[in-house]
């Protein structure tokens, strides 16, 4: 009888120490892909600080006309001749000017600015509508198979194949004489850019999610979900997209900064934004004729760039390692 | 592997249709403007505008257009052996100003093309035995600082810096350099500032890849067992990791190659270096339709050769692909 009770207080003290041990973790919650995720990034300090970066440089641009008004910073299109010398040369950074300012006078930072916010809009915009069109191509070709991902599929590889970007000069360049493309329809400048970016990107896209829609419809959930009778749209759209989200987050973080460095290289070439609409791609281009007299003028707009492409690829880099721990990059 | 080949080379021909479909829309559909006034230059009479449209074969429907241009673009067929047009501007024929400009661009891109791998291979090998070093740590850093800097910034940087005219510490020639230069060694002189920052980002770009690769190879059943079985290290990282974890650096190096000879346009823009890049550049400054569509279609070319030339590279270099 004693031995019973020893036993079973046994078992009791034993059953008590495992509650407290779990009470002492906090109760046990399924966490998403997307909350693990999460709790291996933000163990990343670097790429914590890069995406901080990003968040400011967003703020900056989205208020960058109240930041203007606040520091009484002169518009981005404002000549101001008096900062020009008596041989029309540019001044360097000064408390009026805290970047210089430009060959016709206007004030560097107020363009860095505006270069941000064009820079961050081709890139949000541009990756945005290319990660649209790839995830649903993708898809549609992945879940459906058959004749539609025959189609898709040898699409994207035509398109993988073709030197996009060397035909996307060719778009840019033919658009940009005065008339315009398509009878004026395709007009020189964001529009021009952000389709050629789409264009190159969603192949890439839409191959990655065709991949992970093929094994993703053979998985044991989607089988559960399709015997309970669930619609196509509802397998679709509840069960296979949540499990996309992370490398869509991912992949778009990837592209962002390739798709700032387009932008900025197109508008160095001319080709891209038009003037005067600022552009650090543009503003590097403008530089190259007098930097060795207005050294700013250069500096200013190619570390703008150069930051905010590190800082996307160094979140795109510590991304990466969170959705995958066994890549090669975090040993 | 003959049935391979043969393969490769039916999707090659598509792809080059293909190609010469697209510049033709983009070129000839597309634009709004009339590009016979394009060519008749400033204030042209009716009549002339007429004339050259004739000439050019412009009042014909567009699918007639297109079957011309592409006889217009093929070896030996040609029209009367002139290929890819006339400029708008001084009304020369395109090609053969490509192919002056050919041999400066082969020469750029060849020596960073070894710089590259002479600087990113070993970086990457390194980086790779002795992952998470402080030289691992600080080759990595530099190497996503060089990924994110745009060629012509970094060439902006480079002149501002080094350039023997206008540069701070002067040392090497940069701007404009290479078309004053006459000798082979001047030549090559010229070039050493644009193939540093030509091959900074690739290199960089190599460094990582090589480096994921050659530590997930290393992580291989086999590199287990060669070690199992007393290999020195050393042996068992070059004769069995680096093998292996460099096959895929042969498609990279390809397509770079090829993306590189059809121009490399934003380094030959900024050294002012006379080869097909800055042709490129140029036409687009002036909108001359013609000489950008050659160049594109030129570049295009060289693309779609070097994957077919990586993809049957491949065949024979890795012997674990099987057709």
């Amino acid at each position: 009888m004693s031995t019973g009770t020893g036993a079973s207080d046994l078992l009791q003290a034993e059953d008590s120490g495992i509650d407290e041990l779990v009470a002492g973790e906090g109760p046990v919650a399924a966490r998403s892909p997307l909350q693990l995720f999460w709790r291996r990034f933000r163990k990343d300090k670097v790429a914590l600080a890069a995406g901080t970066f990003i968040v400011l440089l967003v703020l900056v641009a989205i208020f960058a006309p109240l930041i203007r008004k606040v520091f009484d910073i002169p518009n981005p299109n404002d000549g101001n001749t008096a900062a020009l010398d008596d041989f029309g040369l540019p001044s360097g950074p000064s408390s009026q000017h805290w970047f210089g300012v430009d060959d016709l006078g206007r004030d560097i930072f107020s363009r860095v600015l505006d270069g941000a916010r064009v820079s961050l809009l081709v890139a949000f915009v541009g990756t945005g509508l290319s990660v649209l069109i790839g995830v649903t191509m993708g898809m549609i070709a992945g879940f459906y198979r058959g004749w539609v991902d025959t189609i898709i599929a040898r699409l994207v590889d035509v398109l993988l194949a073709f030197p996009v970007l060397l035909l996307g000069l060719g778009l840019a360049s033919a658009c940009s004489t005065k008339d315009g493309c398509l009878g004026g329809a395709l007009e020189p400048g964001l529009k021009v850019v952000i389709t050629i970016i789409v264009i190159a990107n969603w192949p890439y896209v839409a191959r990655i999610i065709r991949g992970q829609v093929l094994s993703l419809r053979e998985k044991e959930f989607v089988e559960a979900s399709k015997s309970l009778g669930a619609s196509n749209s509802r397998i679709i759209f509840r069960e296979i997209l949540p499990n996309l989200v992370a490398p869509i987050i991912v992949y778009a973080t990837l592209f962002i900064p390739a798709n700032i460095l387009l932008e900025a290289s197109l508008s160095f070439l001319g080709v891209g934004v038009q003037p005067p609409q600022a552009s650090w791609g543009q503003m590097l281009s403008d530089a190259s004729t007098i930097f060795q007299s207005a050294w700013w003028y250069m500096v200013f707009p190619g570390l703008a760039l150069l930051f905010t492409v590190l800082a996307f690829n160094l979140v795109g880099d510590g991304m990466q390692d969170a959705l995958n721990p066994k890549s090669s990059r975090s040993r | 592997m003959a049935a391979y080949i043969a393969r490769r080379l039916v999707w090659v021909v598509f792809l080059l249709f293909a190609i010469t479909l697209i510049t033709f829309i983009l070129f000839s559909v597309l634009p709004a403007g009339d590009p016979a006034v394009a060519r008749a230059g400033r204030q042209p009479s009716p009549e002339l505008i007429e004339s050259i449209r004739h000439q050019f074969g412009l009042d014909k429907p567009k699918p007639v257009q297109f079957i011309n241009y592409i006889g217009d673009i093929l070896p030996f067929v040609g029209h009367n052996g002139v290929y890819f047009g006339f400029s708008y501007t001084n009304n020369a024929e395109v090609l053969p100003q490509i192919l002056d400009r050919l041999p400066t661009t082969i020469f750029l891109t060849a020596g960073a093309v070894v710089l590259w791998l002479a600087i990113g291979i070993p970086i990457g090998v390194i980086s790779a035995v002795k992952t998470g070093s402080w030289l691992d740590r600080l080759s990595m850093g530099v190497a996503l600082i060089f990924i994110s800097a745009p060629v012509y910034f970094l060439g902006l940087v480079a002149l501002y810096l080094f350039d023997d005219k206008i540069g701070k510490f002067p040392v090497l020639p940069g701007n404009s350099a290479y078309g004053q230069a006459h000798s082979f060694p001047e030549k090559a002189e010229a070039l050493i500032m644009p193939w540093c920052v030509l091959a900074a980002s690739f290199a960089a770009i190599y460094a990582r890849f090589l480096r994921g690769n050659l530590i997930d190879t290393l992580q291989e059943d086999y590199i287990r067992t060669a070690r199992a079985k007393g290999l020195s290290e050393r042996r068992v990282v070059f004769r069995h990791g680096v093998r292996a974890a460099i096959t895929p650096i042969v498609t990279l190096l390809g397509l770079d190659i090829g993306i590189l000879l059809g121009g490399a346009i934003l380094t030959e823009t900024v050294f002012n270096i006379p080869g097909i890049g800055r042709y490129a550049y140029n036409a687009i400054n002036v909108s001359d339709l013609p000489v950008i569509q050659g160049t594109v279609l030129f570049g295009a070319f060289f693309i779609v050769m070097m994957s077919l030339i990586v993809d049957i590279l491949y065949a024979f270099i890795d012997p674990r692909v099987r057709y």
